[in-house]
């Protein structure tokens, strides 16, 4: 974290408070996220500590911080802030708006997951793994990662060479396209 | 009773058991499944963290495709079930939400296709007193379940947010731990039944999923349980794919099976371990089974 804390103005918080439809402004720094977030000890910057850098305007930092990456949207934040504050649906925003600005830290894994998760789906309707997991290695890099599952998985039958595909592929191709559509209206 | 079953993406590959112990479970308790037609990926996380639009079409167009069965749709998967419920919340609740995605998918949708997950069925539909009586039934009477001490974890999708997805206490849920009770096994008390596992973070940061893992795992041995039951299959895949990642990363654990509930329910039923795809655990359950189906042979107490 940047070593002074500086009030910019309220444009980041405008707009993370409009994209995640809930009230940022409302957290007063009681940490509750914070202490019960599964991967804060993990994360370069903890819950709490975004909520107030949005609060600040800190867009930079914000965008280009490993946490945003880290969280595992388990909402156990959003159930127990005293304030109401949806902190995943904060956390979605702010990975929405980092890739959009190509400020995600390229080695920023969960990016180039979701991308290859979202390819799959757009291609044949629903997830193929297989294919889905060749995509991500060749995106992230990670070559040997999970090499070893392979196998395994292959032996009990829980990765197939073939995808699933939905009857309705097509439907969901448009959908993908008409949401896209969507997403770029200001 | 009868549902619209939304199976969801894992359920086809790394989670076929839980396809396969799902359906024979509600075939033997009369509960009848209708797939829903030509259903698609409900987007999971990957949707949601990636396009706020596509987050809520995509579970939309399946609730869309379920209505023309005028059925109440069921999922198995977790993340699934959250997916729909949310997207249902949304089109509720805010207007310009609905509009958008009457737009993507371009077919009204009201958001009042009611969601419910299995274990919210078996426990509250269907009902306890139900499933006793079914157990009751039984021809023989050795129950292979007796006495087996078992860890149920909720993880955090059944339960967070609750306005959202929960029908059981979202920081203490009971719901799984009383189907356990009525099948004659006995549920630990534990603290960890909602903590996270990491989810899809074990695809991209496994460190993290390990730890959290080895947490998950050692708090269950150490409330006394011989194995878990989950009812999602990315806890699933968590515990029990990576449960050998994890003993070497943090210290070794002894080999504990993670089951579906669904599996669990079956055995209790009197269906066979193929019946239920018991052999697609990574950390077999066989010789606990069989430990367990032997003392409730002999009628011993362990």
């Amino acid at each position: 974290m940047a070593e002074r804390l500086q009030y910019r103005d309220t444009s980041l918080l405008e707009e993370v408070e409009s994209r995640s439809g809930t009230r940022v402004s409302a957290c007063f720094q009681c940490h509750k996220c914070s202490t019960g977030c599964p991967i804060g000890p993990d994360m370069d910057l903890l819950s709490s500590q975004v909520m107030r850098l949005i609060q600040l305007g800190e867009e930079d930092e914000l965008l280009a911080s490993k946490a945003i990456w880290l969280c595992a949207s388990c909402e156990a934040c959003s159930t127990r802030c005293p304030q109401g504050i949806d902190v995943a649906a904060v956390m979605d925003a702010l990975r929405i708006m980092a890739v959009g600005r190509k400020l995600a830290p390229a080695d920023a894994r969960g990016k180039h997951f979701n991308r290859s998760f979202l390819s799959s789906v757009r291609r044949h309707g629903r997830v193929f793994e297989a294919g889905m997991m060749a995509f991500y290695k060749l995106r992230s890099g990670d070559w040997f990662g999970d090499v070893d599952k392979v196998p395994k998985m292959l032996a009990k039958k829980k990765l197939g060479f073939l995808p699933n595909r939905s009857g309705a592929a097509k439907e969901v191709r448009d959908v993908f396209r008409r949401a896209e559509e969507e997403d770029q209206q200001p | 009773m009868k549902y619209a079953f939304y199976p969801g993406c894992s359920l086809e590959s790394t989670a076929w058991e839980f396809d396969k112990s799902t359906r024979a479970v509600c075939r033997a308790l009369d509960v009848e499944l209708q797939d829903v037609p030509d259903w698609v990926c409900c987007g999971s996380t990957p949707a949601h963290v990636s396009s706020a639009s596509l987050a809520v079409a995509l579970p939309v167009l399946n609730l869309q495709k379920a209505q023309s069965l005028k059925l109440p749709v069921m999922a198995a998967c977790a993340s699934c079930y959250a997916r729909l419920r949310t997207a249902n919340h949304k089109v509720q609740n805010d207007a310009e939400e609905k509009a958008r995605t009457e737009r993507i998918t371009q077919k009204p949708y009201d958001g009042n296709t009611p969601v419910y997950h299995v274990l919210d069925v078996l426990v509250n539909q269907l009902g306890l007193d139900a499933i006793r009586a079914r157990l009751e039934s039984r021809d023989d009477d050795s129950n292979p379940l007796a006495g087996l001490r078992v860890a149920s974890y909720y993880g955090c999708l059944l339960s967070r947010p609750p306005e959202i997805v929960a029908f059981d206490n979202p920081e203490h849920p009971t719901c799984m731990d009383d189907l356990l009770e009525a099948m004659g096994a006995e549920p630990v008390q534990w603290p960890y039944k909602t903590e996270c596992c990491g989810a899809a973070l074990s695809m991209t940061t496994s460190a993290v999923t390990d730890r959290l893992g080895h947490k998950l795992l050692s708090m269950a041995r150490e409330a006394g349980a011989e194995c878990i039951a989950v009812a999602c299959p990315l806890c699933q895949v968590n515990l029990d794919l990576r449960q050998a990642d994890a003993g070497k990363a943090h210290g070794r654990l002894p080999e504990t099976p993670v089951l579906y509930i669904t599996q669990l329910l079956g055995l209790a039923l009197g269906l066979s371990p193929e019946e239920l795809g018991i052999e697609a655990l990574m950390v077999s359950a066989a010789g606990l089974l069989a430990e367990h189906g032997a003392a409730a042979a002999t009628g011993g107490d362990r």
